[in-house]
């Protein structure tokens, strides 16, 4: 099957000579079609350089991009079958909410009936029934939001892109809108290119999360995947807490140079059959569980207890025994 | 020891600095802001209210008296004699030509300034854009009187526009344009014509900066969307480049049009000896010393731009201001 996005050996330089810097390099990507499919890493990772060079702002110094099985490297936005909604939405300030959302129609020529309906049948879509006649300017930021994921939807692109289009959002808001995209995504079965620099949102939303670093693309695969066995440090590191164990303890655990454990499976138990002993070095509270720093092999390692489990947090300076199952240690590729 | 502070709360002597006359009058302007906007705004509004616009409203007064023919004298009755003497059809034409050559004014200057402000915005970078708003700005670091005369210069029949002209065999192509009636004449100095081309000239770059600033407003992230939905760069243009920057050309217009409107040297300069409103004025309340029938012409601009300004402000040219 023809994958919906496809990157070959793409890489983006910016600058020329001394002060060239190399924000993409050498990626090679696959997005299936009907996928929700997350960029995840830091700023400054290449993340959002690969999605302007998706949508058409931005060209590739070398390689391809196609999409649908074309190459679409060198062509502009508007010849692509491709639509953004960009991080501070972008919308026309000069024209009316429905005016905006019509407007990929009213480039193509559509009768003004027919784009209004379509109009107001996508403002329904995204639950903003009504607001049709109002300004950009009078809505809130979460409207605005949905105004323009309407307005990216009603030409029916095959591939959507979204550039940390929940960034603005407070917790709460962010936290439902991440819902209504996942739920609107399923219903509609487009691509949906997702950017975002918060593992949280990519592990929960995904169907695939695309790890980058420094412009190199680490880790492609589901969220179990990417949490559970991290191929790098950097990932393991990046998705979720990690404790990185290096030289004696990594090959005493695992036999390989580098090995991953999450705090979350640590329990506290007896000395009898622990796997570690150390001192308590801090303790933070979290709500729904407790975080511990313990000293241990030169290191500090930490634990997450939930709460309500038997034991009560210790105190600073105390001692402990570390247990966790065999299969919680992970082996890294050393990097 | 807390709690023994009077209200309103010290600043100063809460952190312990010692309280000299300077520090309080500080503290006293920090704690009561309406003292300090006063300060500031004060000796601002008094030179406005009592130098400019008292002396504007002196001069508007006179609107009602009139000038005894007999006497020489202004006779302090109020009365509509001027108004009526403004329905003159000199009076009238002399308005309508002053408006009119405003309008054209304005239009020419947007039509010129449109094109090297969307450059100077969209494309022009780095030493290119420093040196466009150097060569834009530049004239106005000149006398006004400077330039005036380099136009005259220019415009005259032994001028250099008429030289290049000759040159390139195109004197016919003068002649017809001078033949032109109302706004021809003997030579490009001595006609409407030639007025026009010297308040295009010189109001030029008050239309250019704020069609400027106006596109240089427009977030990059929106012509982007434009584009990424589907419209050329023709379309994003008509669509969205052109209605964010009317504001921009409201704002500029205001310049054009009122400038044009009260001034009396360039026509008098370079002109067809047709009046306008300016020089009306000028001649009224000097030689003839007619204060009263000047002041009432001096009406005119002012009840036609407070119109125009209303109209942009509509437009939204005090957001691009």
């Amino acid at each position: 099957m023809t994958a919906a996005v496809s990157l070959d050996r793409v890489s983006c330089t910016f600058g020329t000579g001394a002060q060239a810097v190399r924000a993409v390099d050498s990626v090679d990507l696959n997005i299936d079609a009907g996928e929700f499919f997350t960029l995840l890493g830091p700023s400054g990772s290449g993340k959002t350089t690969v999605l302007r060079m998706i949508g058409g702002f931005t060209l590739p110094s070398s390689g391809r991009v196609l999409i649908g099985g074309q190459d679409v490297s060198q062509q502009p936005p508007y010849a692509r079958p491709v639509n953004t909604v960009f991080q501070d939405y972008a919308l026309f300030p000069h024209m009316s909410v429905r005016d905006n959302v019509a407007y990929p129609l009213m480039v193509r020529k559509a009768p003004r009936a027919e784009r209004e309906a379509k109009a107001d049948k996508l403002l329904t879509l995204v639950q903003l029934p009504g607001v049709g006649s109002r300004r950009p300017a009078q809505l809130s930021g979460g409207q605005r939001q949905r105004v323009a994921l309407a307005r990216a939807l009603i030409s029916e692109p095959q591939v959507l892109l979204l550039d940390e289009p929940l960034g603005a959002l407070d917790l709460k808001l962010r936290e439902q809108m991440q819902s209504e995209l996942k739920t609107l995504q399923r219903r509609l079965g487009i691509t949906f290119l997702f950017i975002t620099h918060d593992q949280h949102e990519a592990l929960s939303m995904s169907d695939r999360i695309g790890v980058f670093n420094q412009g190199r693309l680490e880790q492609v695969g589901t969220p179990q995947q990417v949490y559970d066995t991290p191929t790098t440090r950097f990932v393991a590191q990046f998705v979720g807490a990690a404790n990185v164990l290096q030289g004696d303890a990594a090959q005493r655990l695992t036999g390989a140079a580098c090995a991953m454990l999450r705090p979350e499976r640590i329990t506290l138990g007896p000395q009898a059959g622990a796997k570690a002993e150390g001192q308590v070095s801090e303790v933070q509270y979290f709500g729904s569980f407790t975080r511990l720093k313990v000293s241990t092999w030169g290191t500090s390692v930490q634990a997450d207890l939930p709460t309500g489990s038997a034991h009560v947090a210790p105190p600073l300076g105390a001692t402990v025994h570390l247990h966790w199952d065999a299969g919680a240690v992970h082996a890294l590729a050393a990097n | 020891m807390a709690g023994t502070v009077s209200t309103p709360a010290s600043p100063s002597a809460h952190i312990g600095v010692p309280m000299g006359l300077s520090r309080r009058l500080s503290d006293l302007l920090y704690t009561r802001r309406g003292l300090l906007l006063l300060a500031l705004l004060g000796p601002v509004l008094l030179w406005f209210g009592v130098i400019y616009l008292g002396s504007l409203f002196a001069l508007l007064a006179n609107a009602f008296f009139r000038l005894d023919d007999f006497t020489g004298q202004v006779v302090r009755e109020f009365g509509f004699s001027n108004f009526v003497a403004l329905l003159e059809p000199a009076n009238l034409d002399s308005a309508r030509r002053t408006v009119v050559m405003a309008i054209a004014v304005t239009l020419a200057c947007t039509v010129l300034a449109f094109p090297l402000a969307y450059y100077m915005a969209r494309h022009a970078r780095g030493a290119q854009k420093a040196a466009l708003y150097i060569a834009v700005m530049l004239p106005l670091w000149s006398s006004y009187l400077v330039r005036l005369y380099a136009w005259k210069l220019l415009l005259a029949k032994e001028g250099a526009i008429s030289w290049l002209a000759q040159q390139l065999h195109a004197q016919w192509l003068l002649d017809t344009l001078l033949a032109t009636p109302a706004i021809g004449g003997p030579s490009l100095s001595f006609s409407t014509m030639g007025t026009f081309i010297v308040f295009v000239y010189m109001w030029l770059p008050f239309m250019v900066l704020p069609i400027m600033a106006a596109i240089e407003r427009i977030p990059v992230s929106t012509l982007e969307a434009s584009a990424d939905l589907g419209a050329r760069p023709a379309q994003t243009f008509r669509s969205v480049i052109l209605p964010l920057a009317l504001p921009g050309v409201a704002a500029g217009s205001i310049f054009t049009f009122s400038l044009t409107l009260g001034d009396y040297i360039i026509p008098q300069v370079i002109g067809d000896s047709t009046l306008y409103i300016g020089q009306i004025v000028y001649r009224q309340q000097g030689v003839a010393g007619n204060i009263p029938f000047a002041a009432a012409f001096s009406l005119v601009p002012i009840v036609v731009i407070g119109i125009y300004l209303w109209l942009a402000k509509r437009k939204g040219a005090f957001d691009a201001l």
